[in-house]
C-alpha cells in the first residue's frame, strides 16, 4: 500500500495509531512518506482520520502508537513551536487584532528576526500572494479569498520548508476556489516546499497534487498519482470515493493472470481485469467508469463486451448527455456521452445495447 | 401623476428614475417617487414601526419611570432642597437677611420677634423640632435650642395677656377676638364648622375654615390678623377646635399691642362696645412695651444671644442649599465662603478614596482569581465544563447574608483559617492574624461574592474565541506563554473590560458585605449613606453623597469608554 521504505524521506509516519478514547482507534497504522518537494493532499470522508493525520504532524495531537519523522528525525515529543511547520487553517485563523502585517510579522517576532528584515520579508510574502497594498488592513476588511492568501502569506513568510493546509479553500466559492487552486500549486513548486492538503474535495485533490493518499475507517485506502488513482482504483471504495463510478456485483467465475471471468449477478458473464480479488468463487464488484461506456459498441471494436440496457432518464447537461440506464438487473447505471453533433438523444423506455472495453472494467474487493 | 398615455421617457414629473437622476445631477437630497424627500418619506414609513416597539417597551417603560427614575430623582433632589427652612421660618428669614453677621452683635428685636412668631406657629403644628434638626446638621447643638425653645416659646407677650384680661375679662373668651376682628359672614360659618366638630369628636377632619376679616383691618393691623389667622388655622387643624372658644395665644395680645401702638388712627375700626373694649386694654397696657423680645429668648437660653446661630440660619435660609455637597466634600459654608472642615471631621474624602481603591483592588482580584476559571469553563469538554459552571453559579442561589456570614466564620481571630494557621505552626497563637472588621475583610469576601460577575462575561467572551487561534500562533513559532499573551489575551479583554465595569461599580455600591465584616477601616462611602438615611435621617447629606457616587460611577464609565471604547465590551456573542 504505503512504501515504508522511508530512510531518505522528509516526512515519515510509521506505524502511526491515534485513540482519543481508548477504546476506538481514529487512525489504524498509518504508513507513509514523502520525499522533499512533493505536493501531497489527505483525501477523505469526514471522520477519516485525515485531519488527525495533519495535527499529529503539527504537533497539536500526539500519536498514541507510532512515531512520526522529520528529515529523519522523530518529532514526536517537540512541542509545535520548535516544529517550523507552517500550516493553514480552514477558517484563515488570521489573529483579529493585529493588521495584515501585524499577522505576518508574529512568526518572524517570535524568531528574533530584526525589524529591517522582518519588513522585506512581509512585503515579499505579501507582493507572492499578490496582496501587497494591504499591509495596513485588519482581517475583517478582507474578503474570504483576502484573508485565504493573507493567511497562505502567513504560514510562509517565516519560509518554512512543509506547510500543511486543512482545507483551506472550504468556504470559498468554487470560482475563488479554482483560482486559488492554481496559485497554491504553482507557489508550492515555486518555492520548493513540500505540502500537505487536506481536503474532502476530490477535484481539488486531483488537480493539485503529486500524489493523493485516500483515508477511509482510519487508514490510507490508496496512495498513488491522480491519473493513477482514478484509472487504476486498487478498491472499490476508492473507486467509488473518486469520481463517477458503476458497480455491478458478481461471482468470480475463472482467473487466469491479467484477465478474469465474472459472472454477474443477473447470470450475464463479463471478462474484467481482476485487481483486488483472489480467488475463483469470491464475490466481487465491478467497476466502470460511465464515460468508458458507449452506446454504440460498434466502435469500440471486436473485444468490447456488449449489454442490453434499458434507458430510464436522460439528463441534458450541456458538454454531455447523463443517460441513467437499467443494467443487469441495476438501476443506477450511468452513461456519460459527450454532445457531438447529430449525437442520439434517447427517450425513456428505449432499449440499448451498451458496451466498453474489458480493461476498463476492473474487478474489486467487494 | 402624469397623463398614463404618456411615454415614459418623456415624463418630466417627479418618476422614481427622474427622481434619482435629478438627485445625482444636482446632488441634492434624494427624492421620493412622489418628490418628498427620501429621508423624510423613510421616517414616515418607519414611523409605525416605531411607534409599535415603543408600544411594546411602554409597560415596562412606565414602571421602571414610576419605580425608580422618579423615586431617585426624587431622592437625589433632597441633596440640594432646603424648603423647610424658608417653610417653618418665614418671617425669620426675612428679617435676619438684613442683618449684618460680620457685627458680631445678635440682631435686632424685630428678628426676634419674628423668630417668636414662626416658632409658636411651629410648635403649634409640632414641625419645630424638624427645622431644628435640619438646622443642627450645619451647626450642632441647635436641634435641642429650638426642642427647649419650643417649650416656652407660646409664653411670649404673656404680660399683655394678664393686663389686657385684667382691663376686661371679656378678652378671655375667643368669641371675643372674633366678634372684634371678622366679618359676620366667617363668625357664622365658624360657628357651624364648630358645630359639626363637637357633633363628630376626635375623628373630626374637616379644613379649618380661612379667616376673613372685617375691611381694612389687615392693611391696619397687619401683626394681629396675621397672627390670629396662623392661631386660627393651628387650633383648627391640629386640635378640631375654632377660635370661638380658645383664648388665643399672648401673641396675639402682643400683636394687637404693637399693632395700635403703630397706628393710633386703627383704634377707629372699632365702633361702640367694642371700642371701648380696646381703649380699656390699651389703658390697661399703656407703657408697657415695647416688649423686649430679645430677653425673652436670654431667659430661655442664653445661647440664643450667639450671632453664630442667627449666621448659620442666615446662610442656610434659602430654599436650595449647596450645604449637603459641601459637607460631603468636607467643607462647610461660612460668612466668609467656602471653608475646609477642621481636620478631624474630614471623614468623606478619605472614605470616597477608601472606596475607590478597595473598589480597584476588588476588581482586580477578581480578574485574576476568575480569567483561570473562565478559560478552563471556555476550554473544558461540555459536561465538565457544566459542573464546574454550576460551581460558579452555585454562590447566586446562596443568600448573600449567608455567604457573608460565611466569612465572618472563617476570617475572625478564633476562625477556622487563623486556627489552622496557628495548628500548623505558622503564625503563633499570641499573634493570630486579624483578617475581619478591616480592609483585608473587606476585600476577601467581597472579592468572593463578585467573582460570578467576572466570570461571566469573561466566559462568553472566551467562548467566542476559536482555538485555532492559539493553534497557529504556536504554528508560527509561538511559545505557550507568548501564544496566550499576544494572541488569546488581547481577544479576551473586551471580556475583561465588561467584568470590571460590572465588578466595579456593583463594589463601589456595596453595603451589606463591608457592613458585616468590614469594621471600622473596612466600610465603603455606601455604609455611610446607608447610616445617614436610617441612623441619623440627614437624607439631604445621604443624598449628596449619593450623587456624588452616581457621578463618580458615570465619570469613570465615560473616561471607560474613551480609554478602551464601550464597544469592545461584550457581555456574549
Amino acid at each position: 500500500m504505503a512504501d515504508t521504505a522511508s530512510g531518505d524521506a522528509f516526512v515519515a509516519f510509521e506505524r502511526v495509531q491515534k485513540s482519543y478514547d481508548g477504546e476506538t482507534l481514529v487512525v489504524k497504522d498509518l504508513n507513509l512518506s514523502m520525499p522533499k518537494g512533493e505536493f501531497l493532499t489527505m483525501l477523505g470522508p469526514s471522520g477519516s482520520g485525515k485531519t488527525t493525520c495533519l495535527m499529529m504532524l503539527a504537533g497539536f495531537e500526539t500519536a498514541t502508537h507510532g512515531e512520526i519523522k522529520l528529515e529523519g528525525k522523530p518529532i514526536n515529543n517537540i512541542p509545535p513551536h520548535k516544529r517550523g511547520i507552517g500550516m493553514v487553517f480552514q477558517n484563515y485563523a488570521l489573529f483579529p487584532h493585529m493588521t495584515v502585517a501585524e499577522n505576518l510579522s508574529f512568526p518572524l517576532e517570535v524568531r528574533k528576526i530584526g525589524k529591517s528584515d522582518r519588513e522585506a520579508k512581509i512585503k515579499r510574502a505579501l507582493d507572492m500572494v499578490q496582496m501587497g497594498d494591504f499591509g495596513g488592513r485588519r482581517p475583517a476588511q478582507l474578503s474570504g479569498g483576502q484573508q485565504q492568501r493573507i493567511a497562505l502569506a502567513r504560514a510562509l513568510v517565516f519560509e518554512p520548508e512543509l506547510v500543511l493546509m486543512d482545507e483551506p479553500l472550504g468556504a470559498l466559492d468554487k470560482q475563488l476556489r479554482e483560482s486559488l487552486q492554481f496559485e497554491i500549486t504553482n507557489l508550492a513548486h515555486e518555492l520548493g516546499i513540500t505540502v500537505v492538503y487536506v481536503t474532502h474535495d476530490q477535484t481539488e485533490a486531483l488537480t493539485m497534487s503529486d500524489r493523493v493518499a485516500v483515508f477511509d475507517d482510519g487508514r490510507i485506502q490508496q496512495l498513488a498519482a491522480p491519473d493513477v488513482l482514478y484509472e487504476s482504483p486498487e478498491n472499490s471504495f476508492v473507486a467509488q470515493f473518486i469520481g463517477e463510478n458503476n458497480t455491478l456485483g458478481g461471482r468470480i467465475k475463472q482467473k487466469s493472470g491479467e484477465t478474469c471471468v465474472v459472472e454477474l449477478d443477473s447470470g450475464e458473464v463479463i471478462d474484467a481485469k481482476p485487481v483486488n480479488v483472489k480467488e475463483v468463487g469470491e464475490r466481487t464488484l465491478i467497476s466502470i467508469r460511465p464515460e468508458r461506456v458507449e452506446i454504440d459498441p460498434e466502435a469500440l471494436g471486436p473485444d468490447a463486451h456488449t449489454l442490453k440496457a434499458e434507458v430510464k432518464e436522460f439528463i441534458y447537461m450541456g458538454d454531455t448527455f447523463r443517460t441513467r440506464l437499467s443494467v443487469a438487473g441495476k438501476d443506477d447505471f450511468i452513461v456519460k456521452t459527450r454532445n457531438r453533433a447529430g449525437q442520439a438523444r434517447l427517450q425513456p423506455g428505449q432499449t440499448v445495447h451498451i458496451g466498453w472495453l474489458p480493461q476498463d472494467c476492473r474487478a474489486l474487493d467487494a | 401623476m402624469t397623463d398614463a398615455t404618456a411615454s415614459p421617457d418623456k415624463v418630466t414629473g417627479p418618476t422614481p428614475d427622474n427622481a434619482i437622476r435629478d438627485a445625482e445631477r444636482e446632488s441634492g437630497p434624494m427624492l421620493a417617487a412622489d418628490g418628498t424627500p427620501l429621508k423624510k418619506s423613510l421616517a414616515r414609513a418607519q414611523r409605525r414601526q416605531k411607534m409599535r416597539a415603543l408600544g411594546l417597551v411602554a409597560p415596562l417603560l412606565i414602571f421602571i419611570l414610576i419605580t425608580f427614575i422618579i423615586p431617585i430623582g426624587q431622592m437625589l433632589f433632597r441633596s440640594v432642597e432646603n424648603q423647610i427652612v424658608p417653610d417653618t421660618l418665614p418671617r425669620t428669614v426675612e428679617a435676619v437677611e438684613s442683618w449684618d453677621a460680620s457685627s458680631g452683635e445678635p440682631p435686632s428685636q424685630e428678628v426676634y420677634s419674628a423668630m417668636a412668631r414662626d416658632l409658636v406657629v411651629a410648635e403649634g403644628l409640632k414641625i419645630h423640632t424638624r427645622v431644628g434638626s435640619r438646622l443642627n446638621y450645619e451647626a450642632a447643638g441647635l436641634s435641642s435650642l429650638f426642642r427647649q425653645a419650643g417649650r416656652d416659646v407660646d409664653e411670649t407677650g404673656e404680660p399683655f395677656l394678664d393686663a389686657f384680661e385684667e382691663s376686661n375679662e371679656a378678652w378671655e373668651e375667643g368669641s371675643t377676638w372674633v366678634s372684634l376682628l371678622t366679618t359676620e359672614e366667617y363668625q357664622s360659618e365658624i360657628a357651624e364648622w364648630q358645630a359639626r366638630s363637637d357633633e363628630v369628636g376626635r375623628s373630626f377632619d374637616e379644613p379649618a375654615v380661612d379667616v376673613a376679616y372685617r375691611e381694612g383691618f389687615e392693611e391696619a393691623l397687619p401683626r394681629t390678623t396675621d397672627m390670629f389667622s396662623d392661631f386660627a388655622y393651628v387650633i383648627g387643624s391640629e386640635d378640631g377646635e375654632s377660635p370661638l372658644e380658645e383664648e388665643p395665644w399672648p401673641l396675639v395680645y402682643l400683636s394687637l399691642y404693637e399693632d395700635l401702638e403703630a397706628n393710633p388712627e386703627a383704634i377707629e375700626l372699632f365702633e361702640g362696645e367694642q371700642r371701648a373694649l380696646v381703649e380699656e386694654a390699651m389703658a390697661a397696657t399703656e407703657g408697657m412695651g415695647p416688649y423686649d423680645y430679645r430677653a425673652f429668648f436670654e431667659e430661655i437660653d442664653e445661647e440664643w444671644l450667639e450671632p453664630d446661630i442667627w449666621e448659620t440660619l442666615q446662610v442656610f435660609s434659602g430654599p436650595y442649599t449647596s450645604g449637603y455637597f459641601l459637607s460631603a466634600a468636607d467643607r462647610e459654608l461660612t460668612p466668609d465662603g467656602v471653608e475646609r472642615v477642621p481636620e478631624n471631621e474630614r471623614i468623606y474624602g478619605t472614605l470616597f478614596l477608601r472606596t475607590m481603591y478597595m473598589s480597584l483592588a476588588i476588581t482586580f482580584s477578581c480578574i485574576l482569581l476568575g480569567y483561570p476559571v473562565a478559560w478552563l469553563l471556555a476550554n473544558l469538554p461540555l459536561r465538565t465544563a457544566n459542573v464546574l459552571m454550576i460551581l460558579v453559579l452555585l454562590p447566586f442561589w446562596t443568600s448573600l447574608l449567608v455567604r457573608t456570614s460565611a466569612w465572618k466564620v472563617l476570617l475572625q481571630n478564633q476562625g477556622v483559617i487563623n486556627d489552622l494557621l496557628v495548628w500548623l505552626n505558622i503564625v503563633g497563637d499570641g499573634n493570630r492574624l486579624a483578617l475581619i472588621n478591616n480592609q483585608t475583610g473587606t476585600i476577601v469576601a467581597m472579592t468572593h461574592i463578585l467573582l460570578p460577575f467576572m466570570i461571566l462575561p469573561l466566559y462568553s467572551v472566551m467562548k467566542t474565541i476559536p482555538p485555532s487561534y492559539l493553534r497557529a500562533a504556536k504554528s508560527l513559532g509561538a511559545t505557550n506563554w507568548t501564544a496566550f499573551w499576544r494572541v488569546y489575551f488581547p481577544q479576551s479583554v473586551p471580556g475583561i473590560g465588561a467584568g470590571s465595569i460590572l465588578v466595579f461599580i456593583l463594589a463601589i455600591g456595596y453595603y451589606i458585605t463591608p457592613e458585616i465584616v468590614g469594621g471600622e477601616d473596612g466600610v465603603f462611602i455606601s455604609n455611610r449613606i446607608a447610616y445617614h438615611i436610617s441612623t441619623s435621617l440627614n437624607w439631604g447629606l445621604a443624598a449628596a453623597l449619593g450623587s456624588i457616587l452616581l457621578a463618580l460611577v458615570l465619570a469613570l464609565y465615560w473616561l471607560y469608554d474613551r480609554i478602551v471604547g464601550i464597544d469592545n465590551v461584550k457581555l456574549g456573542g
